[in-house]
């Protein structure tokens, strides 16, 4: 038991490791990015920044009329060709954060998305970290068990 | 000592719904399941007039797509499978005019059935016409969830297939075997469920040599789904039809409340095929998510079939993934659990077996899934209700009301919640089953590792996929 609860210890610190040194967070910038939107997709698909960032988003649209919503963050604008959209916020809510098409442009619009990340992404890490937890525990908990 | 699920729930823990009088009355009443399959199909019938009318207009408007992939898949998913078994197959209308036809009638008993009522072939008595119905039902995904027309004809089609071969095939051959591409997953998830119909005392059927629930008499029909009521070891293919509460002479038919997964443990009827349908329904989940929820445009061009090649791609890797790769992976680390718990224990044993912690898994990973189509997508109902045909109606005037997308700041928090529920669930019912397995205790410790490990990278997997 005491050997198993040392072997927990020691896992978990080694998990920790990599958890401190990912969220070491750069100096807030202003960043202005630009993001076609085309059906049924965005380019680029993905837009990363970091905590704090002053983000502006310049959204282009190449054939139809589109929207881009950031969950969480709750803002949307949107483009049609020849009429960009804009939009700023401040990145203070770290994670992923879906960007979904916010004016209906076709048969696929639902699932026109993107992603915004902000790192770093304290919940996937906390999240892993809970998964490991999990397993280590379960498997403690059977060989305890197994003992008289 | 009983086992608990999760260390809480007795494995043998019951409480009779149907101990309730007003419930039994119900429940034993001719009206059940006519009335809610009428009321049902009184619904479809607005589902299908939507999606004949909608054409090829944007599914997000249309009431046949939003009920049937929004409203539909979401209540049975999150609610109707958990808690309720195979619900949907009592009160499901899409097979409603093949067994009235072959009753001659609605609720009136007809024990002998009109048609040809040809026996199922006993070597297609299985799941592996579904799983390939499926996978290649979701070949379609790209249209049938985005374009009324085909949500129509998917519709259609398992009317007519059903009125048909249940001319041909006695009884529910069409929805046991046959033709409805969601009735496997509903049989294999099902056996999670929080409920259960079973025979009260064993003993009494036992003792009853005319087995009135399988031949039927007069006050109800043979059961439909060709099983023994009183039998019954797993939810996995009782449809819910309730004929043998009207058959029983005793009384002795019950619907249960149990621990959930429960089903997962009995070590009887376990399969290859059920096994594959684990494997489908997961990889389905993951290959929905990056179509649906994904970034990749390209990956929606391919189910979108914007060209040939790339529609063709999409089906063979999305087969390659669900059919071998899955499997294939999986397979390492159960030949894992072979070497390190028993070389004794037939490694198709093992595999089939532990199969199994999949079901939770899978049914976890799908209501995960389902947020994020629940919280961003559900308003549109609102629109669709108050103008269900897209003809300028405003019903209940909400036909204006805009997309609203709600708790999709929190969205992931729920779906990290649930797959982390499901991960402990899994390792719960993984070693059980490891015990079942293996012979001896240590061995079902060792044996159960690669597998608890397999389950944990498929969770970390999924929580990066949907959140990370």
């Amino acid at each position: 038991m005491k050997n198993s609860m040392k072997f927990l210890i020691m896992v978990l610190v080694l998990l920790a490791i990599p958890i401190v040194i990912l969220a070491q967070t750069e100096e807030p910038k202003e960043k202005v990015i630009t993001i076609n939107a085309q059906q049924f997709s965005y380019t680029p698909g993905t837009v990363e920044v970091n905590r704090g960032d002053r983000v502006t988003i310049r959204l282009i649209s190449t054939d139809v009329h589109h929207g881009l919503y950031i969950d969480g963050y709750e803002v949307s604008t949107d483009a049609r060709p020849g009429q960009d959209g804009s939009l700023t916020f401040v990145a203070n809510n770290t994670g992923k954060f879906v960007m979904r098409c916010s004016v209906t442009c076709g048969p696929f619009h639902p699932y026109m998305i993107g992603y915004l990340k902000v790192k770093p992404d304290y919940r996937l890490f906390g999240s892993i970290w809970l998964a490991v937890g999990i397993f280590i525990s379960s498997i403690l908990l059977v060989i305890r068990r197994q003992k008289p | 000592m009983t086992e608990k699920i999760l260390g809480l729930f007795p494995v043998d823990w019951r409480f009779e719904l149907t101990s309730l009088p007003y419930v039994r009355k119900i429940i034993k009443s001719r009206w059940m399941p006519f009335l809610p399959i009428v009321l049902n199909l009184s619904v479809f019938t607005i589902i299908l007039m939507a999606g004949f009318v909608g054409g090829v207009s944007a599914g997000n408007y249309n009431f046949g797509i939003m009920f049937v992939w929004i409203v539909w898949w979401l209540l049975l998913m999150m609610v109707m499978v958990p808690f309720f078994s195979r619900i949907w197959c009592m009160i499901c209308p899409l097979p409603a005019f093949g067994e009235w036809l072959q009753r001659l009638g609605f609720m009136k008993v007809r024990n002998k059935l009109f048609g040809l009522n040809k026996k199922w072939p006993k070597s297609l008595k299985n799941m592996w016409l579904v799983n390939f119905l499926f996978l290649g039902t979701t070949y379609t995904t790209g249209f049938l969830t985005t374009r009324p027309i085909a949500t129509f004809i998917l519709l259609m089609s398992i009317i007519i297939g059903s009125i048909v071969l249940m001319v041909v095939f006695e009884k529910r051959n069409f929805c046991k075997y046959i033709g409805c591409p969601v009735g496997g997953f509903l049989g294999l998830y099902s056996n999670m469920a929080v409920t259960e119909i079973r025979a009260k005392n064993p003993q009494i059927c036992k003792d009853h040599k005319h087995k009135d629930c399988v031949i039927g008499n007069e006050k109800g029909h043979a059961c439909p789904w060709m099983i023994m009521p009183f039998d019954i070891g797993r939810n996995t293919y009782c449809g819910m039809c309730l004929e043998c509460f009207k058959t029983c002479p005793y009384d002795n038919m019950a619907i249960n409340l149990r621990p959930p997964a429960t089903d997962l443990l009995v070590d009887k009827n376990r399969g290859l095929d059920e096994a594959w349908k684990a494997f489908i329904m997961l990889g389905i989940a993951i290959f929905f998510f990056l179509i649906m929820q994904g970034n990749m445009g390209f990956l929606k061009d391919w189910a979108n079939a914007k060209t040939t090649e790339g529609y063709l791609t999409f089906v063979v890797l999305h087969s390659i993934f669900n059919l071998l790769l899955i499997p294939g992976v999986f397979f390492v680390f159960v030949y894992a659990s072979h070497t390190f718990g028993s070389k004794e224990i037939p490694l198709k044993k093992l595999f089939t077996n532990f199969s199994y912690t999949l079901v939770p898994m899978g049914l976890i990973a799908w209501i995960a899934f389902s947020f994020g189509i629940l919280f961003p997508n559900s308003s549109y109902v609102l629109h669709v209700i108050s103008d269900p045909f897209a003809w300028g109606w405003d019903l209940f005037g909400t036909a204006h009301f805009p997309w609203t997308p709600f708790l999709t700041g929190v969205m992931p928090y729920f779906q990290i919640g649930t797959l982390l529920f499901g991960l402990v669930l899994s390792l719960d019912i993984g070693f059980k089953i490891s015990k079942q397995t293996f012979q001896k205790r240590d061995e079902a410790v060792r044996g159960f590792i690669p597998i608890a490990a397999f389950l944990t990278v498929v969770t970390i997997f999924l929580i990066w996929l949907f959140t990370g």
